[in-house]
């Protein structure tokens, strides 16, 4: 691929992930729930969103996210209140965020009145800003953005380019604040402040702190490039250069310490205080390696102007901090030979100074594009190499191609088969089970068993990554169909493999937009139902039993049954005097064909109904049920395996086969009693168990083995429990033991089969089917209605 | 398996012929993966007579279907001397009970004689046309259609 693709797609890739932290922020400043560092959070990723986009010269994308950034760096830096106004504006103007990403992306537009009215809605906020917002959006908006393509060119190499961008953009926004600072009572510092290269390791940044004490008063920084060594000896990672600051300030040591607070540990800092006289501080500027220029520009502009050039500087360089080294010399060539070749890092900084140096007087505005147009070049090797330590600090994790892990599996799906093959045969030539071979082969189970734990829990992940896009959809729909919604989330960390949750995304959409659309009633209903003018939509995922349950509930109106019924028996579904149980009624709504929807909405009508839902969450080996209550509204329950690669199965016989039963299913097993086994009608067996009774199912014959059962007291009868709650007892030969089995799809080269949830291998090689328990209880307890929705399509 | 019959330098395709209640079929020789010995298979619930269950092919769960009983001509009792030809068939892989594989034929496009009239329904469904070949009548199979039966049972 084309290295300038790759690149741009990992960007999309980050932007994904931004973008969620951005909208979990953003949900909980809109809940009153946001902190600093929430806040803080939503404005970097913005930010990087906006950096990348730079990048890319996607100039809508900019354009947006530059005053949704404005707009939370008045917020973090307490301009602004963040009323639940704004908060809600906010969340608008990010799904419109969120659209301009995927038009870059997807080589789209966005909607132009919508993406104009969020921008206006946003800079609405901001209004009263009028200088900063010139200089920085609207109309002047290169203008503003200028000094910041110096890091984001630097991002060629990946990674650090947000920080150093923030930070250039920090030091344009917030110095104003510290020229603002009063003049009197200010008394003058000096810190000393060498980073070790821990410190970078951190990553943590020396810029920030510069920055950070520029806000406490004015500032001189000095740069003491002393121990840098020639830059074919610099060493990426090490630290070489400290700074001498000068601060006036009426804050106390304390204060400027605090400043230092994350880094303390890992530079070297003094910090004297030189008494109250801020003219002592002037010649401190003089004996650093700075050049003429810079120290001019440091004599005649304000503090707050040298610190923008060291921050653009530092931006580049603070891990490769080539620049100062060869400064005096070029800082005198530059002019003469201004289209010097980019081979020399250091040369090309000095340009940047000393186009930078001269327009010193004017003020922030002029001085803080000027670096820009030389600096790019200079700042991309440099960057990639101040890249090296912060990255090696958060590679705590690694993206790896799913195919490869897919890869893992099956390998690891392979060794388990084998391991039981092995483990069959020694059982069989008699060995001991004391004997070193057979006790061997049970540390090799152990063994196995572990490495497919670890195998399976790499691509295990959260649900959130479903869950996230929920709020986003929740609001749409709820704008489209003019209802309020709270969307509430619960379990968002339980885990689920990989596969599971890929296939999660668009049953759990369809029944979010069905929840709102059909379940909630608008505003004035609920008002005259007494209820909050705002609907209550949950969403929890948690495990339960070996199994991910995912339910939706909503505070609605619930399932009108006699509508329904209606519909069913209009549409020849049911009889006209079929007699159902409420709950067979609810479940009429998962029969193909069938929709509730009087008209087809904008939002129900995709083509897709229950029945879609309800067979795709079966053909990930799931159930979906369903509960209402009129009046007070609906939830859906899903309830689906955890991996669609192994079970701990029940390997039993029935009907002379071989089959599996999910361990998570079976509540116990027991040798039924011929006077426990009782027979209602013609030959509907059910058994006693401790006093209650449960359909006995012969598998045998509901798998259409055998036309008759077999004598219930010559069997084992093993009481499964269905998802749906319903329990039966399956009647089954004899029962073989307990075994984990890979799953093998009957589907990649066949089809479903009722009562079969899926295939696997067992240890003779032979292909065993696992039972779909559920299956086989539902199709039993509820033949007559079930009926209908059985039928395939071609049969 | 023996050499190819013709040595026509028109375009040819090969086929790999197989018997059946002794009558000669045969399929695009690629789309036949492999061919090998019968091994009981596991049957599957509710299914046609046709489908003999699935078997275990390297880790994949293989369907088996019986041709013979797909073509209406017998049923056969699988045994040793049994064969299945694996083959693909668009993104599936399926496993075909033949009672055994004689040939590998090379034929041209215009040695296929379409198939006549009087063949039964069921037959025409499958039977994509007729070769001649050293007396012989070959019937040449066409999996897409064979096979449909079971992407539309699916769907």
């Amino acid at each position: 691929m084309d290295p300038f693709e790759s690149i741009k797609q990992t960007f999309f890739q980050e932007c994904d992930e931004l973008l969620t932290d951005a909208e979990q922020g953003l949900l909980a400043m809109e809940l009153g729930e946001a902190d600093d560092e929430t806040i803080n959070a939503v404005f970097r990723a913005v930010h990087s969103v906006k950096g990348g986009a730079g990048a890319f010269g996607l100039e809508d994308l900019i354009r947006f996210a530059h005053v949704f950034e404005t707009v939370m760096d008045e917020i973090r830096s307490g301009k602004m209140e963040l009323t639940d106004e704004v908060a809600k504006t906010l969340l608008r103007a990010f799904d419109v965020l969120a659209d301009h990403v995927a038009a870059a992306r997807d080589g789209g537009k966005v909607e132009e009145g919508r993406s104009q009215g969020a921008y206006s809605e946003l800079r609405g906020l901001i209004g009263g800003e009028d200088e900063e917002d010139d200089a920085m959006g609207g109309g002047d908006e290169d203008f503003g953005f200028v000094p910041l393509t110096l890091s984001i060119e630097g991002d060629e190499a990946p990674g650090g380019f947000i920080d150093l961008d923030a930070q250039n953009a920090e030091a344009g926004v917030e110095l104003p604040v510290a020229d603002a600072a009063p003049e009197e009572a200010l008394s003058s510092w000096t810190i000393e402040f060498s980073p070790k290269s821990e410190m970078y390791a951190k990553a943590n940044e020396a810029g920030l702190v510069l920055r950070e004490l520029a806000r406490l008063g004015e500032t001189r920084v000095t740069l003491i490039d002393e121990a840098l060594p020639p830059l074919d000896q610099l060493a990426a990672e090490q630290a070489y250069v400290s700074w001498r600051i000068q601060l006036f300030t009426d804050s106390d040591e304390a204060s400027i310490r605090e400043v230092f607070e994350f880094v303390e540990d890992d530079c070297n800092l003094t910090i004297t205080c030189d008494g109250a006289d801020p003219a002592a501080a002037a010649p401190a500027a003089a004996d650093d390696g700075l050049s003429e220029d810079d120290r001019a520009a440091a004599a005649s502009a304000s503090a707050d102007l040298d610190i923008t050039a060291l921050l653009a500087r530092v931006g580049g360089g603070d891990a490769a901090p080539a620049e100062p080294e060869a400064l005096p010399e070029i800082v005198a060539e530059a002019p003469v030979e201004p289209a010097a070749p980019a081979e020399d890092v250091a040369a090309l900084i000095a340009r940047a100074q000393s186009v930078e140096a001269p327009p010193a007087p004017p003020a922030l505005k002029a001085a803080a594009p000027a670096p820009a147009p030389a600096a790019p070049p200079a700042t991309a090797p440099a960057a990639a190499a101040a890249n090296a330590a912060p990255a090696a600090a958060a590679s705590v994790t690694i993206r790896v191609d799913l195919d490869r892990v897919d890869r893992l599996i099956n390998a690891v799906g392979e060794l388990v088969i084998q391991q039981a093959m092995l483990s069959q045969r020694v059982l069989e030539s008699g060995l001991a089970r004391s004997s070193n071979v057979a006790l061997g082969l049970e540390d090799l189970e152990l063994l196995t068993r572990e490495i497919q734990d670890s195998v399976m829990a790499i691509r295990a992940q959260p649900v959130k990554s479903v869950f996230q896009r929920m709020p986003r959809l929740a609001r749409e729909v709820a704008d489209m169909t003019g209802k309020r919604v709270k969307l509430v989330m619960e379990g968002e960390g339980t885990e689920v493999d990989k596969t599971v949750i890929e296939r999660l995304a668009d049953p759990i959409t369809h029944m979010l937009r069905n929840a709102i659309d059909h379940g909630l009633e608008d505003p004035e209903g609920r008002a005259a139902a007494g209820k909050p003018a705002e609907g209550l939509v949950r969403l929890r995922a948690l495990h339960r039993g070996g199994r991910i349950v995912i339910e939706l509930q909503d505070d609605g109106r619930g399932i009108n049954r006699p509508r329904v019924r209606g519909i069913a028996v209009a549409k020849g579904l049911i009889t006209e005097d079929q007699v159902l149980s409420d709950e067979e009624i609810d479940n009429l709504i998962f029969l193909p064909g069938f929709s509730t929807a009087e008209v087809i909405s904008d939002i129900s009508g995709r083509g897709v109904g229950m029945d879609v839902v309800r067979r795709s969450i079966q053909g990930l080996g799931g159930r979906i049920s369903i509960s209402s209550e009129p009046g007070k509204g609906s939830k859906f329950t899903m309830s689906l395996p955890l991996t669609l690669a192994v079970l701990d199965g029940m390997v039993v016989t029935a009907a002379e086969q071989t089959l599996v039963a999910p361990l998570s299913a079976i509540v116990e097993s027991l040798t039924p009693r011929t006077e426990d086994v009782h027979y209602i009608g013609g030959k509907d067996a059910v058994i006693r168990i401790r006093d209650i009774f449960v359909p006995l199912i012969d598998v045998g014959v509901a798998l259409g083995f055998r036309e008759t059962a077999i004598d219930p007291a010559s069997g084992v009868a093993v009481l499964v429990e269905s998802e749906g709650g319903g329990k039966a007892a399956l009647l089954v030969e004899a029962i073989q033991g307990q075994r984990q089995v890979v799953i093998k799809s009957l589907e990649a080269n066949y089809q479903q089969i009722d009562g079969v949830a899926a295939a696997t291998i067992l240890g003779d090689g032979r292909v065993a089917l696992i039972l779909d328990v559920d299956a086989l209880v539902t199709t039993q307890r509820r033949k007559p209605a079930a009926r209908p929705s059985e039928k395939r399509m071609a049969s | 398996m023996t050499t190819p019959l013709t040595t026509s330098t028109s375009p040819s395709r090969e086929l790999i012929a197989f018997r059946i209640a002794d009558q000669e079929f045969c399929v695009d020789i690629m789309q036949v993966r492999e061919i090998r010995g019968w091994t009981t298979a596991t049957p599957l619930p509710r299914t046609p007579a046709y489908m003999k269950g699935v078997i275990n092919l390297r880790g994949a769960v293989l369907p088996i279907v019986d041709l013979g009983a797909r073509l209406g001509l017998t049923t056969a009792e699988p045994s040793a001397r049994h064969v299945i030809m694996v083959v693909n068939q668009g993104h599936r892989t399926l496993g075909l009970l033949v009672e055994a594989v004689s040939d590998i034929i090379n034929v041209t496009e215009d040695m296929v004689q379409p198939t006549p009239d009087v063949a039964c329904d069921q037959v025409k469904t499958f039977v994509k046309g007729l070769f001649a070949i050293d007396g012989r009548m070959v019937s040449l199979i066409s999996l897409d259609r064979v096979l449909p039966e079971i992407e539309a049972e699916a769907a």
